[in-house]
């Protein structure tokens, strides 16, 4: 008997069933979770990891199967339950009430008696003790919407702690964080394994997953592809289990002729965050930008779209000067924006999917004076079929729909108002592997139409595989562009991303 | 075309199927006994008289007063004198009206025709016919009796929808603005300051005798100052970000204080009868106009939402102004635009409540922008925003309706309807509050 077995099975979940109408989310799942070990939960978006998630913190009860804790079952009704269970969840979207402490939010619900004072500096005791435990530092004190992405998760995973929690479920803990602060997680990732917690660790990075996971579960489609210890696997294994088939590669291949000069932007400026941004983009032309978080990026590109006032500067669509001031004059002259926050700012939720697809062009469907759905609807399709989107039908609200097809209804909105310039702000964020590569592939296609592409990225890889050109900016500024992508490498970006002012050369 | 399935018709018209159960509760306990009017039902009685008396017999009506009895009565006459019956007396009154006939009668009284309501008399008539020699062989003839309910009837409900008209056409234009996420509170106070406006410029036109055109200038003229009065106030929601509340607050004061300045306080009469063909005329097939102008802009209101770009732009803004702005949407012409059809609405309901009065009144509509946010809440709108349906608030004006009245037929008094009202209200908040958790 190997060392792995003989540690004890902290979490066991057997043959658990989850349907939702219309969809059965989960498919008889199994999976374990051993002490001191990070388990690596992977599939694609619609995979079921989420339910699945959501089951393990008690928010959903399945349809079938059973649960071990410790091995004894448990039945868990709700949140409270799994609490008590020692299973702390980090979801996405922080539990942190902003007005409040460090110290006040890891112990809020935690409060030794409903009317008795709450004894502050024990609190703060503790919550320092819980910091350094974890090995990070956070003052206690400091507010926690004052916090970085990064402080404000520590805080979460000290608020699990505080309330002896023996598992750590963190659902995509990366997603929002820069390069730095993932290689802290990572590290407090592996500190708490070293003291005995049992962690399920969702993410699409890879390489994260290469550096932080014992084991790897993959679901796909609802069920359990496989367990396998890392060292078994390779990458491409890996994709080809998530995606069900196997990958060449995970870029598709460049190919788009590079044209004229279509956009010219010139001196944009806005406060602090953009200062003298100058660049071109041509048709039939990826461009990559890139930076650290808070470079300018999106900022630059909201310029561009209108959706902020610039200070100062000129935009030229091939060779006039365009005067947008607002998103409407910018779609107007056919660029477009896909955002970075598409359940913020991409799609009205509630709506369904034809009606966020038709909103900017609701122009193209209108007979004399009333709408013609029908023609929306069948424009629709005619999307759907093209990029594959997956929606039970037209009338499906928006916001049930997974990252990528999300995505991608953003995505046909834009393109059936004949957009001629596209600014991608992170295409692919929460997006999956294979998702990502059809994403990557409509950047590719409209490319060769001959439109010309802005994508902001803060994932190398995807700046290097992607781009025909990269623009780095820091600190409002472009400090460089790489013409030639096929030689570059990540350390050339990050060089100048780091950089103050533009490079000489 | 979206397919529905019984299930998701109930979920989003869910409450019609409320006010459905509500008409039959309301039904139900407003069945009373009714006695039959029609003119069959009156040549039916004459041919049953004439059958059993013969011609050339006297017969007395004795109707108890009530809907359609004068008619009613009228057609017994002539139709029994078709058939050369006397009638000696007609009485359309009350049960001692009908004992001063008879007792006055002075010509032997073969028979007498009674309603049910009448049938006090009926046992009382042989002791009347020791005082009075005419009545020894008066046989009696009942009207033909049925078992209906008050509220099911004709005109009691194109009472209750007449009623409801003034804040349904309100609730149109403040479901706009709730599914924008705004309120309008100013709606109350628009309505007396439109009623008095329309009063006013009728009486500057047309001095002591105004003619039709006169109306015509005077309400337009008010509706359209409503219109740039909401105008004003979505723009100042929209340019200055003030909470539309705020605003809307704010507005509310000043337009009832204006009505209550430019009045004098009292209430301004319009001089000209025209004026009250928009609330109390009927002029088709006897639907009041009033009711007739409400089904309209309704079904205006329903094309408007569900089948233009400016509807979709509104759930649109409602549901996620960012998103909305960022497609393209123009988000402040939207929200200027549906204050002011806000304060239109509110312009024309002040105008139909004048011609319901024939006054310009600085008191009316006050708390009536209340009822209007209870039509929208109880009509299934979200104070959420994004989601509302038209036809839910008409519902929900009707849901309100219905529930007054069958509180009035069945003498429930003032402060205890305020209290059901109230409950429903919550209920009806509850429900919607159940349904986005089942979602």
């Amino acid at each position: 008997m190997s060392d792995e077995d003989s540690k004890p099975n902290l979490l066991t979940l057997r043959g658990i069933r989850k349907g939702f109408p219309g969809v059965q989310a989960l498919d008889g799942v199994d999976l374990s979770l051993k002490q001191g070990e990070v388990l690596a939960l992977l599939g694609e978006n619609g995979a079921g990891k989420s339910t699945l998630i959501k089951i393990i913190a008690g928010v959903l009860a399945p349809d079938e199967g059973s649960m071990e804790i410790n091995g004894k079952p448990v039945f868990m009704n709700n949140p409270q339950d799994s609490l008590k269970a020692g299973i702390g969840v980090i979801h996405q979207e922080f539990n942190l009430v902003p007005s409040l402490t460090a110290s006040e939010n890891i112990f809020l619900g935690q409060e030794p008696d409903r009317f008795s004072f709450i004894p502050h500096s024990e609190e703060r005791q503790k919550a320092r003790q819980l910091f350094q435990r974890i090995g990070v530092e956070v003052d206690p004190q400091s507010c926690c919407g004052d916090l970085s992405v990064a402080e404000q998760q520590v805080v979460e995973i000290a608020k699990a702690l505080s309330q002896n929690a023996r598992i750590l479920v963190m659902d995509e803990p990366t997603a929002a964080l820069t390069p730095r602060e993932v290689e802290g997680l990572l590290k407090v990732v592996s500190e708490l394994r070293t003291q005995g917690i049992g962690i399920i660790y969702v993410s699409h990075r890879l390489d994260e997953i290469d550096e932080v996971a014992d084991r790897i579960t993959v679901l796909r489609d609802g069920s359990h592809v496989g367990t396998k210890e890392k060292s078994q696997l390779n990458r491409e294994q890996l994709i080809a289990m998530m995606v069900g088939r196997s990958m060449e590669s995970e870029f598709p291949t460049r190919k788009s002729v590079v044209g004229s000069v279509r956009l010219a932007v010139r001196n944009l400026n806005r406060g602090a965050w953009v200062k003298d941004v100058s660049f071109d983009l041509r048709a039939g032309e990826v461009v990559g930008l890139t930076g650290l978080v808070g470079a300018g990026r999106t900022e630059t590109a909201r310029l561009i779209f209108g959706a902020d006032r610039m200070d100062g500067g000129s935009v030229e669509l091939d060779g006039h000067r365009l005067h947008i001031k607002s998103p409407r004059d910018a779609i107007r002259n056919g660029i477009c924006l896909l955002t970075e926050d598409r359940k913020g700012q991409g799609l009205v939720l509630g709506q369904t999917v034809q009606e966020n697809f038709g909103l900017p062009n609701l122009r193209d469907f209108s007979g004399n004076l009333l709408l013609d759905a029908s023609r929306e609807s069948d424009a629709f399709a005619k999307f759907v079929r093209m990029m594959k989107i997956k929606v039970s039908d037209h009338s499906q609200l928006a916001g049930t729909l997974s990252g990528g097809n999300q995505q991608k209804v953003v995505l046909a909105k834009w393109l059936q108002k004949n957009a001629e310039v596209i600014i991608f702000d992170e295409p692919t964020r929460g997006i999956d592997v294979g998702a990502k590569f059809e994403i990557y592939q409509i950047l590719q296609s409209l490319a060769e139409d001959g439109k010309a592409i802005l994508m902001i990225s803060s994932e190398l890889p995807e700046i290097l595989g992607m781009s025909d050109r990269i623009i780095v900016m820091n600190e409002g500024r472009v400090t460089g562009e790489i013409e030639d992508c096929s030689s570059a490498t990540q350390e050339d970006v990050m060089k100048l991303a780091t950089q103050r002012e533009k490079a000489a050369a | 075309m979206r397919k529905m399935n019984p299930r998701s018709l109930l979920k989003e018209y869910g409450n019609a199927f409320v006010l459905l159960m509500l008409c039959i509760i309301v039904s139900l306990v407003t069945i009373e006994k009714q006695s039959a009017t029609s003119s069959s039902a009156a040549q039916e009685l004459v041919n049953e008289v004439v059958n059993d008396l013969g011609a050339d017999s006297n017969v007395s009506i004795l109707l108890h007063k009530g809907k359609g009895a004068a008619n009613f009565a009228k057609e017994l006459e002539s139709g029994l004198m078709n058939k050369d019956i006397r009638v000696i007396d007609v009485v359309v009154g009350k049960p001692i009206d009908a004992r001063n006939s008879l007792l006055s009668t002075a010509s032997s009284l073969e028979a007498v025709i009674v309603t049910e309501r009448m049938s006090v008399l009926v046992s009382t008539l042989p002791e009347l016919a020791k005082e009075n020699k005419a009545l020894h062989r008066t046989q009696i003839f009942r009207t033909k009796e049925y078992y209906w309910p008050n509220f099911l009837k004709r005109d009691n409900i194109f009472n209750v929808l007449k009623q409801v008209s003034v804040v349904a056409i309100i609730a149109i234009g403040m479901t706009l603005v709730i599914i924008t996420t705004g309120i309008d509170l100013s709606v109350g106070s628009l309505i007396a300051f439109s009623g008095v406006v329309t009063a006013l410029c009728i009486q500057a036109l047309g001095g002591e005798s105004p003619g039709n055109s006169d109306l015509w200038m005077g309400a337009s003229a008010a509706v359209l100052l409503c219109g740039l009065i909401g105008m004003g106030t979505g723009s100042m929601i929209t340019f200055f970000k003030i909470p539309a509340f705020i605003v809307t607050l704010g507005v509310m004061f000043i337009a009832k204080g204006l009505a209550f300045i430019l009045s004098n306080s009292e209430p301004i009469t319009v001089e000209n009868d025209a004026f009250a063909w928009l609330g109390r005329g009927a002029d088709f097939a006897g639907i009041p106009n009033s009711v007739l102008i409400m089904i309209v802009l309704f079904i205006l209101a329903h094309i408007l939402m569900g089948r233009t770009s400016i509807g979709r732009f509104i759930y649109a803004v409602g549901g996620n102004s960012e998103a909305a702005r960022l497609s393209g949407v123009p988000v402040q012409w939207v929200l200027v635009f549906v204050y002011t059809l806000c304060g239109l609405f509110a312009g024309f309901g002040g105008v139909m409540e004048a011609s319901l009065h024939l006054t310009g009144d600085p008191k009316a509509g006050t708390l009536v922008e209340l009822q209007v946010i209870a039509a929208v809440v109880v009509g299934g709108t979200s104070l959420a925003g994004g989601q509302g349906k038209i036809v839910g608030t008409l519902i929900g004006a009707l849901i309100i309706g219905v529930i007054r009245n069958g509180m009035n037929l069945t003498g429930v008094e003032a402060h205890m309807q305020s209290v059901v009202y109230g409950v429903v209200i919550l209920i009806a908040v509850m429900a919607d509050q159940l349904k986005g958790r089942f979602k």
